[in-house]
């Protein structure tokens, strides 16, 4: 696939609340081209004095929403991109953007399963992306996500999340708390370890193919927790975003 | 020995899928799925599982299997320095 990666001038044409320090936001692309779920864009500041900033942000958004992209970010202290979007940016506002990006941790519903998507915080947005890609597809693949989050009121997406686990395709959502729970919690309430990984990933048999995003912390954790529990290193796919996003 | 930077280092680390853009600016093709081979110890990888530590003035992509550096990447206002002598080969798709 040879195409130039080029800048162009994107559009706030929304912005929603996610969780109190995540919102999503979706841009307006003159130049839309579909992605592949699991892509990211880039985005760039700049101001006056010539100075920029650059980071890199996945799209949340299923390849069939057509013309626009959602990109989730979370608000991160001292993030210069990340605070100019949660306070400063309203909806009109113009963004420059460079993508699709991306063809490693890319899943489609033509790769198959069984599935295992495992998300720390908003590493969840390109697993999100494959969940919309795979309900818009009407894929079947048996697919399970683990999702890691601080508390109840951090998980992103938790009620389209419970939706999608309703709808009898074949995907079940499993959520862990490492800070704080609600009194009526059933879910894990630990970081994500080797005996976690093989009670989720026990009934997707021996070799699911398995994509984890997150703070590399806990990629790092997840992915030695897979080959404790025998997943062969070729079937995990990792993107990491350092210590708590940028 | 295990320092405390190298804790800093680890847990600031990326990976290829980070520096994506930069890649497909710089050689025109979509560059996360390419091989590319450890000079050290031979393993071939894709560009995106490669480790990347991109908080300096460049990036430095470090093999996943031996953590040998493979390829630095260095931006400057003059132009693009690209040290690839960790690596055997980058294949660049077609």
């Amino acid at each position: 696939m040879n195409l130039p990666l080029q800048w162009q001038l994107a559009t706030i044409a929304a912005v929603r609340s996610e969780t109190p320090e995540v919102k999503t936001f979706s841009l307006h692309l003159p130049d839309w081209m579909r992605h592949r779920a699991g892509q990211h864009y880039d985005l760039r500041l700049r101001a006056a004095d010539g100075y920029e900033a650059q980071r890199s942000y996945s799209i949340a958004s299923a390849p069939e929403t057509e013309g626009q992209v959602q990109l989730t970010i979370e608000k991160i202290n001292d993030g210069e991109v990340s605070s100019f979007l949660h306070e400063v940016a309203v909806v009109g506002d113009r963004i420059e953007v460079r993508g699709p990006i991306g063809g490693y941790f890319v899943w489609e519903a033509a790769l198959g399963g069984p599935l295992l998507l495992i998300g720390g915080g908003s590493g969840v947005v390109p697993l999100m992306a494959m969940l919309r890609h795979r309900a818009a597809a009407g894929s079947r693949v048996p697919t399970r996500l683990l999702l890691s989050a601080r508390s109840y009121d951090d998980l992103i997406y938790r009620e389209e999340l419970d939706a999608l686990a309703a709808d009898g395709s074949g995907f079940e959502v499993f959520y862990t708390l490492t800070r704080s729970q609600p009194s009526d919690w059933h879910g894990y309430s630990r970081r994500i370890d080797a005996a976690m990984l093989a009670t989720v990933a026990g009934p997707l048999g021996r070799t699911p193919l398995c994509y984890i995003c997150g703070p590399t912390l806990l990629v790092e954790a997840a992915a030695n927790g897979l080959a404790e529990i025998g997943v062969p290193a070729n079937r995990i796919r990792t993107e990491r975003f350092g210590p708590s996003g940028s | 020995m295990e320092t405390e930077a190298d804790d800093v280092n680890r847990a600031m680390m990326l990976d290829g899928n980070a520096v994506a853009g930069r890649f497909a600016a710089l050689f025109g093709a979509e560059m996360t799925t390419s091989l590319t081979e450890c000079a050290s110890c031979g393993q071939d990888h894709m560009m995106g599982a490669l480790l990347a530590f991109t908080h300096a003035p460049g990036v430095v992509l470090r093999c996943p299997s031996c953590e040998a550096v493979m390829i630095k990447l260095v931006e400057t206002p003059r132009g693009v320095y690209l040290d690839a002598r960790g690596a055997a080969f980058v294949r660049i798709a077609r």
